[in-house]
């Protein structure tokens, strides 16, 4: 069983390059030259010099003993939460778009939810002196000012979206119209392990980082890079999917993936788009999809704004067809308190997000030898309002 | 005989198709649309198959996709509208649509109902041509149905030729880089992609797309290419429209009455 990109840009029967004729120069471009660029040694060299030095890195895998002691586990969280702009999403942007300057484009779009991958974006744009547009629902715009007001300060240009539910699959579908409509000049960061091929892969190699920090920080840690289970959140999936990434072979690591189920899963208001969606077509990659049975995207719904997405990843469709990785889901409550006890247990306030990760894990059954390794992907400080409800 | 290849037998010249959605502006206006549209002199009809995210469309359409649905369109009805309006109308009539509510009504299965029903022709733009060559092409011969593939000003012509290649009935030219719906004059980028067409020497006739909105730009498109298709304009049309008949047929007789020369 291979968990790796095929020669035609699928994961099993997932992923793929669905798009209208117009983007085909575009995605032809990157999929003919994207393996090639990013493993140039001077691409490395400057990524790894920017991952470094203007993201932080390595983060740290911080020996949670509190929160080990409460689940009687060897509980590690690897710090995203401690990069720049306060989460992974930063890994992604740096290297897209030094790929964008070796592709020659001098302009940068991107869509965003709560904003985090956008703020990413205006921030490498301003480190490159590359003009940015963000693409972002009207709705999440309102729910998410200090965001909206960091991109401005960075120079980004944000464009609310009232198109459909003014939500991040309509940004996400402006961003396209866009791209279609400025294909020579403009590249497309998109921020997770969505979209047309290459996307997926190339979002993923670059969120890998932060695996194989993960493998050689639990070698000094620990004594061996294979930790029990690696936990991480899906929305999209790209922090997951750079915490999975180099354990995706070594089948004894138990990936375990978790999805937003809203006010619950058979609410009708959830996003755990693993487990209530079928194979559909959506933003160019064939994957699992929340729609109606006729075929129309449905709007999922989370607490948290990064996770509320009617899609996921194709690797993730892939894990989870397959059975290599387990994925799971948490409410918008469960989050909320698990984000809470985070806090007050190890002195971390969780992106909400990455509160539906800790949620599970009461559902683990962990004994005291395994260790567990938590992507902490986000910082919530941006979450405070949401938070406020529990003090 | 397909019609669409009946239709291109007839006649090289001056084709004129026009794009709606189904289901729009009330559900039942796909089939009262068609007729009008045959009665005013179209040659040609594509039915839009309302879809919730339209990448490559504009905000006309995008909202004439969104009332659609809301009015309880799909793909299932759309196909019993068609079969009511091939009771009168026997003009060339081809389905258009994003690919996932396809799939959902299964491919191979939509091709067969869709011809039974009465459609000559499918566009699928988020249809890899690979796949299509792969999965669906012979299945699409069996039942008698043509599939449009789609050409832009960016598609190398090794990549045209290929696209000529499995496209049946005619090549769809998408002759300027954008969404539908959001230019309104006839450009030099759109004349030279048409010229570079017609020298590909493709297996089709070409019908230009994207950007026809009046008889100056249906003629522009018509001098280097076999007609064109409006989508957009009509589609605002039937947006604000209160007597359906009278103004489709005007709106057909405006767009084939040649424009009065520039300066005069």
């Amino acid at each position: 069983m291979t968990y790796k990109i095929s020669e035609g840009g699928f994961y099993g029967e997932y992923g793929g390059a669905y798009i209208p004729e117009m983007l085909w120069r575009n995605i032809e471009e990157l999929r003919t030259r994207y393996m090639d660029i990013i493993q140039d040694e001077s691409f490395q060299r400057r990524f790894y010099s920017l991952l470094k030095d203007f993201a932080g890195r390595p983060t740290p895998l911080y020996f949670a003993s509190r929160l080990s002691a409460q689940y009687g586990a060897r509980i590690y969280l690897k710090r995203e939460d401690l990069c720049h702009t306060g989460a992974h999403k930063i890994n992604n942007t740096i290297g897209q778009i030094l790929l964008a300057q070796k592709l020659g484009k001098t302009r940068i779009i991107a869509e965003t939810g709560a904003g985090q991958h956008g703020v990413a974006t205006a921030t490498v744009c301003a480190l490159m002196g590359m003009p940015c547009t963000v693409y972002m629902g009207k709705t999440d715009v309102e729910r998410q000012q200090p965001n909206v007001a960091r991109m401005k300060l960075l120079g980004a240009e944000v464009i609310p979206v009232t198109s459909g539910n003014a939500t991040l699959k309509d940004a996400t579908n402006e961003a396209l119209r866009h791209w279609i409509a400025h294909p020579l000049d403009t590249h497309y960061i998109i921020g997770s392990v969505v979209g047309p091929h290459p996307f997926p892969d190339m979002v993923a190699r670059f969120q890998s980082v932060i695996s194989a920090e993960i493998r050689q920080q639990l070698t000094e840690k620990e004594g061996n890079p294979y930790p029990d289970y690696v936990v991480a959140c899906v929305g999209g999936g790209s922090n997951a999917a750079g915490a999975f990434y180099h354990f995706l072979d070594d089948e004894h690591v138990q990936l375990i993936g978790v999805e937003a189920a809203g006010k619950g899963l058979q609410s009708g208001h959830a996003a755990a788009t693993l487990a209530l969606g079928k194979p559909g077509v959506l933003h160019g990659c064939k994957t699992l999809v929340m729609q109606t049975a006729d075929g129309q995207i449905t709007e999922p719904y989370s607490v948290s704004a990064g996770l509320d997405y009617p899609g996921v990843g194709p690797l993730h469709a892939h894990l989870f067809a397959t059975g290599r990785a387990k994925f799971m889901s948490a409410t918008d409550e469960e989050a909320l308190r698990a984000g809470l006890e985070v806090s007050r247990t190890e002195g971390i306030i969780p992106a909400l997000e990455t509160a539906h990760a800790f949620a599970i894990l009461p559902k683990l059954n962990l004994s005291k030898d395994d260790v567990v390794v938590i992507n902490l992907s986000g910082r919530g400080d941006k979450d405070l309002q949401a938070y406020n409800q529990l003090i | 005989m397909n019609r669409i290849d009946k239709l291109f037998q007839r006649r090289e010249k001056n084709i004129l198709s026009v794009f709606y959605t189904a289901g729009f502006p009330g559900l039942n206006d796909t089939v009262t649309i068609a007729r009008h549209l045959e009665a005013a002199g179209a040659d040609m009809i594509e039915i839009g198959i309302p879809f919730s995210d339209p990448i490559a469309d504009g905000p006309v359409i995008q909202r004439s996709n969104n009332r659609a649905i809301a009015n309880g369109m799909t793909l299932k009805l759309l196909l019993d509208q068609v079969k009511q309006i091939r009771q009168t109308v026997t003009m060339p009539l081809l389905l258009m649509g994003y690919l996932n509510p396809v799939l959902q009504y299964g491919v191979e299965k939509f091709f067969t109902d869709a011809a039974e029903a009465g459609a000559d022709g499918l566009i699928l733009p988020d249809l890899p041509p690979e796949e299509f060559e792969l999965k669906y092409r012979k299945k699409a011969m069996q039942a008698g149905i043509h599939v449009v593939f789609l050409v832009t000003p960016s598609s190398a012509d090794e990549r045209i030729r290929l696209l000529d290649s499995l496209s049946g009935g005619f090549l769809y030219a998408v002759s300027l880089s954008g969404v539908t719906g959001t230019r309104t004059s006839f450009t030099t980028e759109q004349d030279e992609f048409l010229k570079r067409l017609q020298k590909l020497k493709l297996k089709n006739p070409v019908l230009a797309g994207f950007g026809i909105s009046n008889s100056e730009s249906f003629h522009a498109a018509c001098r280097l290419a076999n007609g064109a298709i409006v989508g957009s304009a009509f589609i605002s049309l039937l947006e604000n429209s209160h007597n359906l008949q009278a103004q489709i047929e005007g709106f057909i007789h405006n767009l084939r009455s040649l424009p009065v020369p520039e300066g005069k």
